[in-house]
């Protein structure tokens, strides 16, 4: 097999993704090993410290329920942000639009941008835009990068659940990437699913005031709640243990992951943090996620249950047990 | 509790297996059921079932899993319609990635091929409606349950008088080789969990055979937890008390007779052929050909294509693996030379593949 192709896989954030990056793209452009990389890099600056960000958004379609790929730019940043503890000051925006795209949509998403930055409370402070011709590019591309301040203080990192620690989570999983999918697929569901595309910059700053209590925050966007959770098994090197019967889940997200032989462990989230946080604190913790409006479904689904190992479990709906791995490849579904 | 909730319950859970438990206390050697669909494989590691069964029960895995029981060079015919400029290759999902001689579909589209990803045969006759300067090319893989699908089709686009919509057919049919396989002594297979969705068509007489002619006793299992192990109880009440029927525990969806239209449809639209099965060789009165009436729809004779000789990669025991023989994690290949993102055989590729499931849920329920 030819392996100097770039697939699609690459770019689905599991294994493909994790081994580019460990093998062409760090090595080549920083030399810093994987294992030291949260959502967003820290900078030390004038005795504070930085919190630095970027992310290329290219969803297809543009459109679909509960937001378009605007106010997902935006999203998405500030959460990257927000991951490492920082409120977001600012935020750079690149659109590449293809020769032919809709003015009246790009006004849309320009709307939607906007509308959302206002709702994080974080200003577009600069950007660029480029035309390609027709077919170089779908319709419309767009990079935001973002900068925030982190505490001072603060500690939060993949690298620091501990055994005892709770998995807590702040709603039902795999609402985006269905969402998506049943735009893109043309599904006609009963219900509509909507995405959960959200900023979590204010929940994480209620959740700050826990404290040392809060070890790890990740979102698990592409490669979902699995990889998410199996990328912070390795970096902490412990062993977490889910439990299937709490996960959160909306009954239509479930069906179509039925239908099209998909596990919604592995489907994005857009509007949901992970967080490990003490065993202690963790009911208490979990009381403040519920009583913010992103937080109402909260749960805490699993524990770190032992260190080393860098593996996640699951006790799964009947009872018994199994591992839980990265997402490989691309989601495919069934055949029959 | 909804109404499939039910069947995920983990109090009657628990309770299948402790009747399993009871019934097989005391045997001195273990009872081996084999799952024939790869639907079962992947829902017994999902849930993690084998980590609730006594030791006196041992589950293996069949050769229900569509992509994984395909040859090589189907694959390799599939790659060399994706070549041509002219041709839209479309196909389920799950035979993307699996590799041919030298190259796979996935690899081909991103040379520039165009690979559609369609949930339905149905979609990839209204590709065909779409693009008429193309010729479509719809892989046809899959048992009794996809065939009536892809028949369907093939009915829809003469309807329309398409004539840029053809099939490359390799549909299987189950029953035979399940034959072959219990006659074999190595296996020593005490009974099959027969499919869910492909009995719902061909109906639970269909393995009759098996169970008065052969002595293997045969139930007729759902996919969700409860009705798995409810199976494998029935299997174990065969076993022990020296009878061997066909019994339905699938009955909220499966009847003795079948699906009757679905039965008519592959009636109308295949005959039946002698096929090879990847790992087993060919085995008669085991594939669907397309009817002469339809020929034109017939990628094989429409569009032929040559291909070199195929070639299975060195070391690869799929077949071993579909036959049950051996588990993936005796295979040398398994998760060192082969995983998911660089698969050497295809059951390591389908979503219904043994190793793409023992890899996924991990050796805590091997």
């Amino acid at each position: 097999m030819d392996s100097d192709l770039i697939l699609l896989g690459h770019g689905s954030g599991g294994k493909l993704s994790h081994q580019l990056l460990e093998q062409l793209i760090i090595p080549t452009l920083s030399g810093v090993p994987l294992v030291g990389q949260n959502d967003a890099a820290l900078l030390d600056h004038d005795g504070g410290r930085l919190a630095f960000t970027t992310d290329s958004y290219v969803v297809d379609p543009v459109f679909f329920p509960g937001g378009n790929i605007g106010d997902l730019a935006i999203n998405g940043t500030v959460n990257d942000l927000a991951m490492v503890g920082a409120q977001p000051l600012a935020i750079s925006v690149g659109l590449i639009l293809e020769e032919g795209f809709s003015r009246r949509e790009l006004s849309e998403i320009l709307t939607a941008m906007r509308r959302a930055a206002d709702l994080a409370g974080v200003s577009i402070a600069t950007g660029d835009t480029k035309v390609v011709p027709r077919g170089k590019a779908d319709r419309i591309f767009i990079n935001t990068s973002g900068i925030g301040l982190v505490p001072p203080g603060l500690q939060i990192s993949g690298a620091n659940a501990q055994v005892g620690d709770k998995v807590l989570i702040n709603g039902t999983i795999g609402d985006h990437g269905i969402a998506v999918m049943a735009r893109r697929e043309g599904l006609e569901l009963e219900t509509a699913i909507c995405s959960d595309s959200a900023a979590l910059n204010h929940l994480v700053k209620d959740l700050l005031e826990e404290g040392d209590a809060i070890h790890v925050l990740r979102d698990p966007t592409r490669g979902g709640v699995a990889t998410t959770l199996k990328e912070i098994a390795l970096q902490s090197e412990v062993s977490i243990t889910l439990d299937e019967a709490v996960l959160p889940l909306k009954a239509p997200v479930r069906g179509v992951c039925a239908l099209l032989g998909l596990d919604p462990l592995y489907v994005a989230n857009e509007g949901k943090l992970l967080a490990i946080v003490d065993g202690q604190a963790a009911e208490r913790v979990l009381q403040r996620m519920q009583r913010h409006p992103l937080g109402a479904e909260a749960s805490i689904i699993g524990e770190v249950t032992a260190a080393g190992g860098g593996r996640v479990q699951m006790e799964t709906l009947v009872g018994g047990m199994r591992a839980v791995e990265m997402l490989s490849g691309e989601q495919l579904p069934r055949i029959c | 509790m909804n109404y499939s909730d039910a069947f995920r319950n983990r109090e009657i859970v628990r309770g299948l297996a402790e009747r399993i438990a009871a019934l097989t206390c005391g045997l001195d050697r273990p009872l081996t059921f084999m799952e024939v669909c790869g639907t079962h494989t992947m829902s017994i590691y999902q849930y993690g079932l084998r980590s609730l069964l006594p030791p006196q029960v041992r589950l293996i895995s069949g050769p229900g899993c569509p992509v994984c029981v395909t040859p090589v060079g189907y694959v390799d015919k599939a790659v060399a319609y994706a070549r041509r400029p002219q041709i839209i290759v479309a196909t389920f999902g799950d035979m993307l990635r699996v590799p041919g001689s030298s190259s796979s579909l996935m690899q081909e589209r991103a040379r520039g091929a165009e690979v559609r990803i369609v949930y339905s045969s149905l979609d990839a006759v209204a590709l065909a409606v779409k693009h008429p300067e193309k010729q479509v090319v719809f892989l046809g893989v899959g048992f009794e349950t996809t065939a009536p699908t892809v028949a369907a089709s093939i009915q829809a686009a003469a309807k329309q008088g398409l004539r840029n919509y053809f099939v490359l057919g390799a549909h299987k049919t189950i029953p035979v080789p399940m034959q072959i396989l219990s006659a074999d002594p190595e296996l020593g297979i005490d009974g099959y969990l027969c499919p869910a969705h492909v009995s719902t068509v061909i109906g639970g007489g269909a393995y009759r055979f098996l169970a008065e002619q052969h002595g293997v006793p045969c139930v007729v299992t759902g996919f969700e937890p409860a009705d798995i192990l409810q199976g494998v109880a029935m299997l174990a009440a065969q076993r022990m008390e020296n009878r061997s029927a066909v019994e339905i525990q699938y009955r909220r969806f499966v009847t003795w007779e079948g699906n009757r239209q679905a039965q008519a449809l592959l009636a109308e639209v295949f005959v039946p052929v002698d096929t090879a099965w990847r790992g087993i060789g060919v085995i008669p009165h085991s594939g669907l050909a397309i009817a002469d009436r339809y020929a034109a729809f017939d990628a094989a004779r429409a569009l032929p294509v040559a291909v070199e000789q195929p070639r299975e990669a060195a070391g690869c025991r799929c077949g071993d693996i579909l036959k049950g023989k051996i588990g993936p994690g005796d295979c040398p290949l398994f998760g060192t030379t082969c995983t998911p993102e660089n698969p050497v055989g295809a059951c390591m590729v389908s979503s219904e593949g043994s190793c793409a499931a023992a890899y996924k849920y991990g050796p805590t329920s091997l």
